[in-house]
Formats: structure tokens, C-alpha cells, sequence
């Protein structure tokens, strides 16, 4: 299978880009170096080519219920204009994907955005549910024409407002307008996947030069700062810190409880996770601080004093903190913040302790408390 | 783009330079730290171990990658630069200088001639 590439592929090139693959594209991993381009989104503002990530259109008199069927969160809740982070399970509670669901402000009708390499996937699952439900619906694979770009960090709003037609700081979070950049027509939403304010932009894939080149005096940014940065922030990436296949879990045990209505009738997954709710999940996630040398990688084994408590699903060194920060899955008694566990590199076993998963105020003063620790719903797409 | 290749050491392969006089130091290339992006963590062996020639020493992290670090030749670690422990990003500014490993008493002085010189390694980088 050959790698896909993203219109802008010869851009980043020309701006002398690394590559990746991710989920079947052929990425920008880094321009500048990760910790520059981290830098920027921290301290004032970087653009990042996600044209990778699926979208999905859902239409028709049946739209709200279908998508109600096939995700955990009220979907009959959104207004015109709203976007709200989501989960997409199987029959047993586990989540296939992540995905943030968008209202249209001016049309009866969704966009979705799986992650990259689940577009065609989920195509797929909610025409075949949609089917099997009789549901009035078309649904549209739209990731090969729409374009996707973000454009994070305290400056975005400023940054996007001196092209924009319309005022995007009068867009609240989680919401979307539709207006024009430059000439080019765009679906702006307030969402992100950084830990900081900005924007994601849709647009027609053959105008993305135009868009792009717009901001080209914005720091362009990677795949390898995307992820420092989501992960600093306690966001979860897709088919790492949980997968069908390679690291099932559910919602309860991913703590993204805050994303399932239980209330509604029913949707894929629902007993399922009743059922984990009643005895309570046996893993739960966790927020890890290394306080010894070294960097936490995905894999790696977690104990306390000899046992084995899990393992680590995403670390990295952190730029912002310049700390070795980790998410991983424990024993759900030995969750709990402050717990002193040890993580297990080439062999040996440094000392950690579990903290909110919010690195950037568990670690970073930033103000954070406990009981706001966890996702929350401030951030949007994932990779 | 074209790294410096200093052409007062000897290169192995994998990218490690040797000094060839006193003192005998280690580090990694300029093309080596370019191609792991920012170095974020260097773990190095202890003052007295003894490293052998092809055989790792060390480790090297970026946000991205892990590297082994081998060593270019066989001998007894007498020091070890405790910067790279707090500043890390040495090895990326100054690959040939601020930036080296550790320095060794080598078992042979001969086993330079095995290792590549600067025309053959910038060869290979190029």
C-alpha cells in the first residue's frame, strides 16, 4: 500500500519538512525541530497541516438518531453551530475511535472527524447501521475533499481574525462559524487538540495552498509537536492510549466517563459499559511524573515495590516542563494521585509518581486542581 | 545540506566519533544529532566501567527516537560529561565540542585504524 499524501505535501517539502507515516499518509513530523515548534504553540502560534484526519458527513431526517446510535455523547443536545468530543465503541463498551462531531451552523446535518486511517472505517459503519436501523441518512467519506489545517496557541484567535472575514473571538469554545479566509470559504471551529485556544479550519482540499500560504508567517508545525503537545496536555491519541486491537478499553477505564450520556435510550455500547460501571473498571488511566532520569515511552512496564501495576502508553520528555511525563494504565486501587509507583527503562526501575494527567497544571502550577483533573471538554480532534 | 566532519577524529558507521589523541573522547556526529532531532536525555556509563569496541555504551533519546550509542573503540571510561545530564541539548549544539560522551583509556592504540576516517564517513553521510 502506498502512502497517501496531503495537497500540501510540496509545500512542507519546499519548507523543508521531515516526514512520517501516519495512519496511511504520508505526514510532516517536524520542521524546525519539535521543541521550537512546541515553543511557538505555547507561547504564541503554530499551524498544523491535519489534513490526515477523516471526515465524515451524516445527513437527512434521521441524522440526529444515527448519530445518537453510534457515539456515546447527546448528540440531540447540540445546537447549530456546536462541536462536542465523543466516543465511538463496539458491542463490548471498547472504543474503536475518538472523534469530535460538528453541527453545521447553517445546514440540518454533521461532520465527524475519526482519525486518520478511519474515515473509510467508519464510512462504512454508519451506513451499514444506518441501514440496519432503516434510518432515512446519506453519509459521505469527505476526508479526500475537505482540508483540514489548526492554527493553535494564545495568538490564534488574533492570528485567524486578521484574515477572517467574520470575528472568530466572538466564537465561542466548542463552536463553529462558517466565513471566508483570505478568499478562501472556510468552516472555522473553536477546537484544537494542543492544550491552548485556537481554531480548526475546513475548506475545499484544492484551495488548501491558499489557505496555507495565508498564514505564512505562522510557525508551521509537525506531527512530533502535536503529539508533545496533546500529551502535556493529558489529551488521548487514537491507537496508542487506547485501541480495539492493541489496547482495548472503555471509556470508564480511558476516564472519558465525562463524554457518555447514559441517559440515552441506547447507543453501540451501552451495556456494556453498565455492566464495567456497576463493578467499576479494573484499570483506570493516570497521569505519570518520572522523578528520576530518563524518558517514558510507550510500552514500558509499571510496578509497585514488586508489583506489576501496567504499563505506559504514551511518554515523552516534556518541552514545556522539560520533565519525563507518561499516560499509562494501572491497577484501578493503586490509581489514585500522589501513589508512588516505578517505571521500568532498559531494566531499570525509576521512581514515579502518579499525577493528574493534566501535565500542565499537576506539574506545571499552572492552577489546576484535582477535581478538575481529567479530559474535559476544552480540546477537540486527535490524531 | 552537508555536516561538519572533523577531520581530527575517527567515525564509526552508526555515527560516533573517536578523538585519536589524549584526551580520547566520544561523542556522536553532526549529521547523528541532526537526524535525531532534540536530544532530550543521554544515558552514559560510570566512571571505571569498561566499554568494548561495537558493543553499546550508552543510550541516546530524542522526543522522537532511541539510539544506542556504540562504542568506536574498547578501553576504560575515565570520565564522563555530567553537562549532558542537565543540558542534554549540547549534543545538538555542539556535537564535536560541549556535546561529547565520555572519555576513555583505550586497550589498544593501534584499533584507530579500524574505524572510518573523515573523507570515508562524510562519504557515507553524503
Amino acid at each position: 500500500m502506498s502512502l497517501r499524501t496531503p495537497p500540501l505535501h510540496q509545500v512542507h517539502r519546499d519548507a523543508g519538512a521531515e516526514f512520517t507515516d501516519f495512519g496511511g499518509w504520508e505526514m510532516p513530523v517536524s520542521y524546525a525541530g519539535i521543541s521550537t515548534e512546541h515553543a511557538a504553540v505555547r507561547e504564541s502560534v503554530g499551524i498544523f497541516d491535519v489534513s490526515h484526519m477523516g471526515e465524515v458527513e451524516v445527513r437527512g431526517p434521521d441524522a440526529t438518531a444515527v448519530m445518537d446510535h453510534l457515539t456515546t455523547n447527546a448528540v440531540a443536545d447540540l445546537e447549530p453551530g456546536d462541536a462536542q468530543y465523543s466516543c465511538i465503541l463496539n458491542d463490548d463498551g471498547v472504543i474503536i475511535d475518538d472523534t469530535v462531531i460538528y453541527r453545521y451552523p447553517d445546514e440540518d446535518a454533521y461532520l465527524f472527524v475519526p482519525n486518520a486511517g478511519h474515515g473509510t472505517q467508519m464510512t462504512d459503519r454508519w451506513s451499514t447501521h444506518a441501514a440496519s436501523l432503516d434510518a432515512d441518512v446519506t453519509v459521505e467519506n469527505r476526508t479526500e475533499d475537505l482540508g483540514l489545517v489548526a492554527i493553535q496557541g494564545p495568538d490564534a484567535i488574533e492570528t485567524v481574525d486578521a484574515h477572517a472575514q467574520d470575528s472568530i473571538a466572538d466564537v465561542g469554545r466548542f463552536s463553529t462559524i462558517r466565513t471566508t479566509i483570505g478568499d478562501v470559504e472556510c468552516l472555522v471551529a473553536r477546537t484544537g487538540y494542543t492544550g491552548e485556544d485556537g481554531v480548526e479550519v475546513f475548506f475545499d482540499a484544492d484551495r488548501s495552498r491558499e489557505l496555507w500560504g495565508t498564514f505564512d508567517d505562522v510557525q508551521p508545525c509537525g506531527l512530533g509537536a502535536r503529539d508533545t503537545l496533546r500529551l502535556e496536555a493529558g489529551l488521548l491519541l487514537s491507537g496508542q492510549d487506547f485501541d480495539p486491537e492493541t489496547e482495548p478499553r472503555t471509556p470508564l477505564e480511558a476516564k472519558l466517563g465525562f463524554v457518555v450520556d447514559e441517559s440515552k435510550d441506547d447507543f453501540v455500547g451501552k451495556d456494556a459499559l453498565a455492566r464495567q460501571a456497576e463493578t467499576g473498571p479494573e484499570e483506570l488511566l493516570v497521569g505519570i511524573h518520572l522523578n528520576g532520569r530518563g524518558v517514558p515511552r510507550n510500552g514500558y512496564e509499571l510496578y509497585r515495590d514488586d508489583e506489576h501495576l501496567g504499563h505506559v502508553t504514551s511518554g515523552t520528555m516534556s518541552p514545556t516542563l522539560s520533565e519525563p511525563i507518561a499516560l499509562g494504565y494501572v491497577d484501578a486501587d493503586h490509581a489514585s494521585t500522589g501513589t508512588e509507583i516505578a517505571v521500568e527503562v532498559r531494566g531499570r526501575r525509576i521512581p514515579a509518581t502518579i499525577v493528574g494527567q493534566r501535565f500542565l497544571d499537576s506539574l506545571g502550577g499552572n492552577g489546576g486542581d484535582e477535581a478538575s483533573d481529567g479530559n474535559d471538554a476544552t480540546d477537540g480532534t486527535d490524531d | 545540506m552537508s555536516f561538519d566532519v572533523p577531520s581530527d577524529r575517527r567515525y564509526l558507521e552508526s555515527h560516533e566519533w573517536t578523538t585519536t589523541d589524549d584526551p580520547i573522547r566520544i561523542g556522536i556526529s553532526a549529521f547523528a544529532q541532526d537526524e535525531l532531532g532534540d536530544v532530550v536525555f543521554v544515558e552514559l556509563p560510570d566512571v571505571g566501567e569498561s566499554i568494548a569496541a561495537g558493543e553499546t555504551f550508552g543510550v541516546v533519546e530524542s522526543i522522537k527516537a532511541v539510539s544506542d550509542l556504540y562504542a568506536p573503540i574498547s578501553g576504560e571510561v575515565t570520565a564522563v560529561n555530567e553537562d549532558l545530564f542537565n543540558a542534554p541539548e549540547l549534543v545538538n549544539e555542539d556535537p564535536y565540542g560541549e556535546g561529547w560522551m565520555i572519555e576513555i583509556d583505550p586497550d589498544d592504540d593501534a584499533a584507530f585504524e579500524d574505524l572510518l576516517s573523515a573523507d570515508e564517513y562524510r562519504e557515507q553521510i553524503e
